[in-house]
Order: C-alpha cells, then structure tokens, then sequence
C-alpha cells in the first residue's frame, strides 16, 4: 500500500457542473480549475528555481573550464534536452518506488516527486543554453577580465550577470518544457484528484472522460499563462536593456 | 611624481611567441623603462599588440622570459591596458568604473572619490549614468581609459586607442595620455598614427616581423632613422 499525505495541497473539491462552458469555468473561478493551475504553477516554477540553481553555475563550470571528456560532457548535456519525459518519469518512480533506492523519503505520488522529475527535464536545458552563452560571453571578455586580473568566482558572477538576458531566454524554454509536460508527471505524481492533478494530467484525463469543457479551459488557461510568463519576461529584458546596452 | 613605479622595468629576454608555424615574435629583447612615453610602430603584423598581450601576461612566450622589476610571473596588479576595441559592461558608465575599482581591490569608502576623480579625468562626468555600451567610440575608449587608470596602474599600455577615432576624440585621448604620462604612469602605446607617434613618443621601438629592427629616443628616429627600413616606414614604403 502506497503512503503519501493528502495534507500538502488541501483543496476542497466542489461538484464539478458537467455542462458548464470552458469560458464560464475560467471566468468564474471554478475552485478546481484554481486548485489545479495553483498546483501546476508550484510544480512548474519550483522546477525552474531549481533547476536554474543547479543548471546555470554547472553550464558556467562546462564553459569555463577545459577537462577530459568536456566535449562528451557536451554532447551528453545537449541530448539530455531531449529526454523522453516518460524515461525520466520511469526512473524517478523506480527510485523513489516502496522498493527503490529512495523509497523510504515516501515521495512517490506526491507533489515533491513531480518537482524533482520536473527538475531532472529542465536542468539540462537550462544548463545547455547557460553554457552556450558563457562560453559565447567569455571569448568576448576573456582579455578584459584577465587584464583586470579578476577572480574566478568574480568571472564566473560577472559573466552570469552580463548573460542574464539571454539567460532569461533559457529560463522560459525551461518554464515552456515544464508547463507542457505530461507524461513524466502522470507517472510520479499519480495524477490524483486535488493532490497531483496538474493542467497538464487533467486535462488528457478530462478529455479521455469526455468532460471537455474543463480540458478546454484547462487549455486556455495553460496558452494564457505561458503567454503572460513570456510576455513579462520580454518586458523585463527589454526594459533591461534599455538600462543597461 | 611616483617613486620608482612597481613593475618597472619590464625586460624582455630572448622572447619568442609562435602561433603554429607563425613567429609573431622572433627572439625579441627589450627594457621598458620608466620615463615618458614608449611608442611601438611597425607595419601590420609586426608584434606590436603580441609584444603588449605579452607584457600584460595575457599571452605566454613560447620561448625566453619577461620579467617585471627582476620578477618573472608577477599578476597584471600594477599593470593595466585598454585595447584596439574595448568590451564595455552591459552596465552604467559609473558601474563599469566601479567594477574595475572593486577588481583592483580598493577600499569601498575611496570608491566614490575615485571615481569622480577618473570620470573627470576623462571628460565623462555627465554621462556617468548612461549605458555604457551606448556610449560613441570616442567615449568608450575614454571609459577604457577610466576603467584601466581605476587599477592605479605602474604601467599603462594601450593599444592602437585611437584607430578608427575622429580627430576631436583622438585629441581628448592624447590628451588624456599626457596628463597620465605627467603623473608618473609608464605609457607603452602601439600606434599607425605617426603623427600621434611624434607628438606623444619619448622613445619609439620600430618593429618589423617580430623584431625589433631599431629603438632609440623619438626625436633622433624621426630625425635620422638608422636602419632602412625605418627610413622606407616613415617614408610610407614598407607595408608589410
């Protein structure tokens, strides 16, 4: 018998109206349609903080540093943006499975297991781009800072800092692959009611139901979110840009 | 006036720097000493840039050895360039020299009196907020300057500052070369510009291919060059 909480999310669940439209579900507030952005958007963006944390100072490591082996380091980090999410799900859920490695955190089924299966896709996005606009940035800078006889640490912070708008690009392509996924998140979260239940999982779960107006405002409301992330990020870099070019 | 500037003199023993089958410096001996201005010439690919990258330490030699002040090795601390085509921050004109003072380890409470100090020295006080990359070329290369004098260098090298300026930025800059030169800062400068070598030179070393082919006090090269091709340079005739 499996063994998670449902006090992490509690959300008390209505009687869903089966013939209410997809627009009148978004414009009123439905609770469960809340409920399951509000859960999206946890797993979504502590996915992202994460995998920015790990991510952009390991793509600084790569571009900074020359090593054995650094160019399969390369490749491997470029093919692992395009991991099946279903492998990635498989291998969190033997891991974090009753009689895996990691069974006894009791994770499995939990919002937790969908963060770090989350983390697992986004990270080498994140770090592949990172990379490439660091290497990119240091042979600009490299004479100018090695002049200045810069620290290490100090390079590394400075390049970050003059990448951040391309880095910006990188967070949001991370953000974009988070948002659309499914198939990792069904198998280490469960997909279960007001617990698990993302955008993503509810709606190929409402559409296999026949409930279509609830996956077609789970739908709009996916667009209109990775819509406005996009949108603001650019006028932040804009207006950054202004400042700062 | 400083005392005896750290650093100084720069010796150059024997220095060879290849790239692949290309020699860019070919056995190369050289004292830089302190005193007014030292001005490289020489045709394209000469060395001129290589000889500066490499008494920067940016460039190691592939054979030979250079010394600051008897030492080998030493950190670029006391020494400072701005090059052909200077990389600006993405960050105000105020953050690019405040970063370059925090780089050179000064204390943080001179950090506003310094910089006031080095964005009038270069004419840049009003524009101290603007993005530095906004700035013209003119301007950026004197927010190179700022940004190198922050290190309160020994030495100072500057390479070709002036190419591609428009004749009221390259005086701003000759004249911020002066008044630095007149404070004690060795200039070591690599230049096209004859007439810029004769108006700011104390003593030239004329290269060619990697080699020093004459050095002596700027008034008797121009005077009287020694070597035939000194002569067929000043004369326009030697281009490569």
């Amino acid at each position: 018998m499996l063994d998670w909480t449902l006090q992490e999310f509690p959300v008390s669940l209505p009687v869903m109206q089966p013939d209410a439209s997809a627009l009148q579900l978004v414009l009123t507030g439905d609770p469960t349609l809340l409920a399951i952005v509000r859960l999206s958007l946890f797993v979504s963006l502590s996915a992202v903080a994460l995998a920015a944390l790990i991510g952009i100072p390991f793509g600084a490591f790569i571009a900074l540093t020359r090593f054995r082996g650094r160019e399969g380091v390369i490749v491997l980090l470029n093919t692992l943006m395009g991991l099946p999410p279903v492998v990635a799900g498989l291998a969190v859920f033997l891991l974090l499975s009753r009689s895996g490695p990691l069974g006894s955190l009791g994770l499995l089924f939990t919002p937790s297991a969908m963060v770090v299966v989350q983390t697992i896709l986004v990270t080498p996005i994140i770090a592949a781009l990172a990379r490439q606009t660091i290497e990119d940035l240091w042979a600009e800078y490299r004479d100018e800072l090695t002049a200045m006889n810069v620290s290490p640490l100090t390079r590394v912070l400075t390049l970050i800092w003059e990448g951040r708008f391309s880095l910006v690009v990188a967070l949001l392509a991370g953000f974009g692959r988070a948002a659309a996924e499914v198939g990792a998140i069904i198998i280490v979260g469960g997909n279960i009611d007001g617990f698990t239940r993302t955008m993503t999982t509810a709606i190929a779960l409402e559409t296999s139901k026949g409930d279509l107006p609830l996956a077609i405002g789970l739908g709009m409301v996916l667009i209109a979110i990775v819509v406005l992330i996009n949108a603001f990020a650019w006028l932040l870099r804009r207006a950054g840009e202004r400042l700062a070019r | 006036m400083r005392a005896m500037p750290a650093d100084l003199p720069i010796r150059f023993e024997n220095v060879t720097v290849s790239a692949g089958a290309v020699t860019v410096l070919d056995r190369l001996s050289l004292a830089i000493c302190p005193g007014p201005p030292t001005v490289l010439i020489g045709p394209n690919g000469s060395g001129k840039t290589t000889l500066q990258r490499v008494a920067m330490g940016l460039v190691p030699a592939s054979a030979g050895r250079v010394t600051w002040d008897g030492v080998a090795d030493v950190p670029p601390t006391r020494r400072a360039i701005v090059f052909q085509r200077p990389v600006m921050l993405r960050r105000s004109v105020a953050a690019n020299i405040r970063y370059a003072l925090k780089a050179a380890h000064i204390a943080k409470d001179r950090h506003d009196a310094r910089l006031a100090e080095l964005l009038s020295l270069v004419g840049l006080d009003s524009m101290a907020s603007r993005p530095a990359r906004r700035l013209s070329g003119g301007e950026q290369q004197r927010l190179a300057l700022a940004r190198a004098l922050a290190r309160d260098p020994s030495v100072l090298f500057l390479d070709e500052p002036t190419a591609s300026l428009d004749p009221a930025s390259t005086k701003a800059i000759e004249d911020i070369v002066r008044a630095v030169a007149t404070r004690g800062v060795k200039v070591v400068m690599a230049t096209h510009d004859l007439g810029e070598a004769r108006r700011l030179a104390g003593d030239i070393v004329f290269l060619h291919r990697g080699r020093i082919v004459e050095a002596s006090d700027a008034l008797a090269f121009f005077a009287s060059p020694q070597t035939a091709e000194a002569r067929m340079f000043l004369a326009g005739e030697l281009l490569l």
